[in-house]
């Protein structure tokens, strides 16, 4: 599905993600766990796009397509999604304006604001919210649940959710994680987090710690609760 | 399109005024006022402040063209090059969804004109200024030139001398006009200035809405357009003025509009600047009664080669007034944006007060803003509120929307777009999405 070879990512001058192989495979849950600073969220940008990151070796591939070249727009029309970790206010956008860009020529308008109103109302998101300016005076629980009602709308093969589960009450997350089981069939989904709250709800399929920049070790949801006892250090070193 | 009935030699003399007022038929004061006016114009230097007018060339410019002989009422009587002009403009469509009364500007006269029934029958008189000269000139004379004399600056001076055209709104005391009156302009005749003149009278507790949009082609030599809007808000009386004009990138665009604002009425300025080269435009209100209220929401958009110069003038002459100035501008390629206001509260007028706004977005590097607040507090007893930001478009934004699957431009359009959100929705409707439409097309640089 998502391949990444041998990739290396710099911002400035300092190499943040080094030497990093993965093959994330079709309909599974990946975790990707890691202390503070350690390039996770680094990662999910430079997948993603940003051009503050820029690649110094290596490759990204989308279903057998390089696609480190690509601007953000054309990986998200491949497929990728990426919930933020601190989803940025967009003043006088509301989200159905943006999603009907988003998806011009793709979906009608009127299904999008059909489906906006259901997942809105299954994710228990204020109607106030939907109306307003994106993320414009949301708590954080209710930004990430705009994250996910959009990538419900969106329907995106890759998806990674940069710690969805961080300033989020504990209704809130289940109401999320439920969300994320319910869609899963055929999508791919990578999970940041450095609790591994979320993964209480959601069985990952393969845990990915990340240190300095590096894939350290790659175990079964087991490797969560180990990190949860003993700690990072312990564990990788 | 050459087909003129009368079109005035170039540049201006006494010669070619005495020839408009004739060709006209105007009563003798007002060749008198036009006289009089020209040599104010002469006297006045240009201003010395604000954009750079140097360029403008008073003598390459003709001040006068007739483009058909009489007025018609109907779409079919128009001449068939007008009417494609003005089918690529929508006027007859925009007609029949919801317009209230069409007075649409054809050069320098007013050549196509209807008035719903329903207007008439309530005593609301809608006609082009000269056909009010001719048919009201008793109201006409009461009001014209009493809230912009011709000696308020130059370019008020030149239009006086040389104006033509523009609409004449009279609403009687009490009377709600429901549906906003329209006016379409259009400069269409290659370095012809347009001169014309809007005067807007509401008696007592009456309300009206005005709504004039300008478009025009583009040509490869500068044109002038000197515009005056006198508008006298009675006691308790309602008035919105909205404008969204997109001159074409060579217009000089210097326009004088004042409100005379009495007891407890409201006056409303709604205006969009788009296009032109450069655009000098203050909407002023004379708030002269106690409790009057007035309002100017502006929104700038200057790309490469433009300078908007613009802002408001609130002047507060009685007690408990208030005034509330909201203004967004934004540049991109190289343009330049100016926030220029002037807020003035006479000794005496205690209790008002006054809010001002003004918001900057700067799209990149090459783009400049600026602003100049000046405020003359001459009481004590007053509430001021000022507020100023500049901001630049943010990369994480950007980022955030493409994320998405929205391509860069489209994603600039969006946020442009929703930076100017709390005054589009000021705007009617149809209004709105021609200006949604075209932050687009300049935003996506698919107009030059």
């Amino acid at each position: 599905m998502l391949s990444l070879t041998n990739l290396k990512v710099k911002v400035g001058e300092k190499v943040i993600i080094n030497n990093v192989n993965f093959n994330f495979e079709k309909g599974k849950v990946y975790a990707l766990m890691g202390p503070n600073g350690s390039g996770k969220s680094t990662l999910a940008l430079t997948i993603m796009g940003h051009p503050q990151y820029q690649i110094e070796n290596g490759k990204i591939e989308m279903e057998g397509v390089e696609i480190n070249n690509l601007s953000a727009d054309k990986r998200a029309q491949l497929g990728l999604f990426l919930s933020f970790q601190t989803p940025i206010a967009v003043s006088g956008v509301n989200v159905f304006q943006l999603l009907r860009l988003a998806l011009s020529g793709k979906k009608d308008p009127l299904e999008i604001k059909k489906e906006i109103e259901k997942y809105a109302s299954v994710l228990k998101i204020p109607n106030e919210l939907i109306n307003r300016s994106l993320n414009e005076g949301a708590s954080g629980g209710e930004k990430k649940k705009l994250e996910v009602l959009q990538a419900a709308v969106l329907e995106p093969k890759f998806l990674i959710f940069d710690e969805v589960d961080t300033g989020v009450d504990v209704d809130a997350m289940k109401v999320i994680a439920q969300f994320i089981k319910k869609h899963k069939k055929d999508k791919t989904y990578l999970l940041i987090t450095h609790y591994n709250r979320i993964l209480r709800y959601i069985k990952p399929d393969k845990v990915l710690i990340m240190i300095d920049g590096e894939i350290v070790k790659v175990g079964d949801y087991k490797l969560a609760y180990q990190i949860e006892k003993k700690g990072y250090e312990k564990l990788c070193i | 399109m050459k087909n003129y009935v009368y079109k005035s030699e170039k540049g201006l003399s006494e010669k070619v005024i005495n020839n408009i007022s004739s060709l006209k038929g105007e009563p003798l004061w007002m060749r008198e006022f036009r006289l009089k006016s020209y040599a104010i114009f002469k006297r006045k230097p240009l201003p010395d402040w604000g954009t750079d007018l140097s360029k403008v060339n008073f003598d390459d410019i003709y001040y006068y063209i007739k483009p058909t002989e009489r007025q018609v009422s109907t779409w079919n009587d128009l001449p068939k090059e007008i009417k494609e002009t003005y089918d690529k403009i929508g006027i007859p469509e925009a007609e029949r969804k919801f317009l209230a009364g069409v007075s649409a500007q054809y050069e320098s006269e007013v050549v196509y004109e209807s008035i719903k029934k329903e207007l008439q029958s309530q005593g609301v008189i809608f006609c082009d200024m000269d056909t009010a000269l001719r048919k009201y000139e008793s109201i006409f004379k009461q009001y014209f030139s009493t809230v912009v004399p011709a000696h308020d600056n130059k370019f008020a001076a030149l239009n006086s001398a040389v104006w033509s055209g523009g609409s004449f709104v009279y609403v009687p005391k009490g009377v709600k006009v429901n549906l906003p009156l329209q006016a379409y302009f259009r400069i269409n005749a290659e370095q012809f200035g347009q001169f014309e003149r809007t005067l807007i009278i509401a008696e007592e507790d009456s309300f009206v809405h005005y709504v004039e949009g300008c478009t025009a082609p583009i040509y490869s030599t500068s044109s002038l357009h000197a515009a005056v809007v006198e508008i006298i808000v009675k006691k308790n009386a309602r008035v919105r003025y909205t404008t969204v004009q997109n001159w074409s990138k060579n217009v000089y665009n210097l326009v004088t509009k004042r409100a005379r604002v009495e007891e407890e009425a409201v006056m409303e300025w709604v205006d969009g600047n788009l296009g032109s080269s450069v655009t000098m435009k203050y909407p002023s209100c004379y708030l002269v009664g106690r409790k009057a209220r007035g309002e100017v929401l502006s929104i700038a958009f200057a790309g490469q080669g433009q300078h908007q110069d613009a802002g408001a003038k609130m002047i507060h002459l009685a007690p408990e007034t208030s005034s509330r100035i909201i203004s967004k501008s934004i540049s991109k390629d190289g343009g330049r944006t100016s926030y220029r206001g002037l807020v003035q509260v006479a000794p005496g007028a205690k209790n008002c007060s006054v809010y001002v706004s003004c918001d900057a977005l700067i799209i990149d590097e090459e783009s400049r803003s600026d602003t100049y607040p000046v405020m003359k507090i001459k009481e004590q007893d007053v509430n001021i509120q000022h507020e100023a930001t500049v901001e630049k478009l943010g990369e994480e934004k950007l980022f955030y929307l493409t994320s998405r699957g929205i391509k860069k431009s489209e994603a600039e359009g969006l946020l442009v777009n929703g930076f100017i959100d709390p005054i589009a929705k000021e705007i009617p409707l149809e209004y709105a999405i021609e200006l949604n439409r075209l932050i687009n097309l300049e935003m996506s640089g698919s107009v030059g």
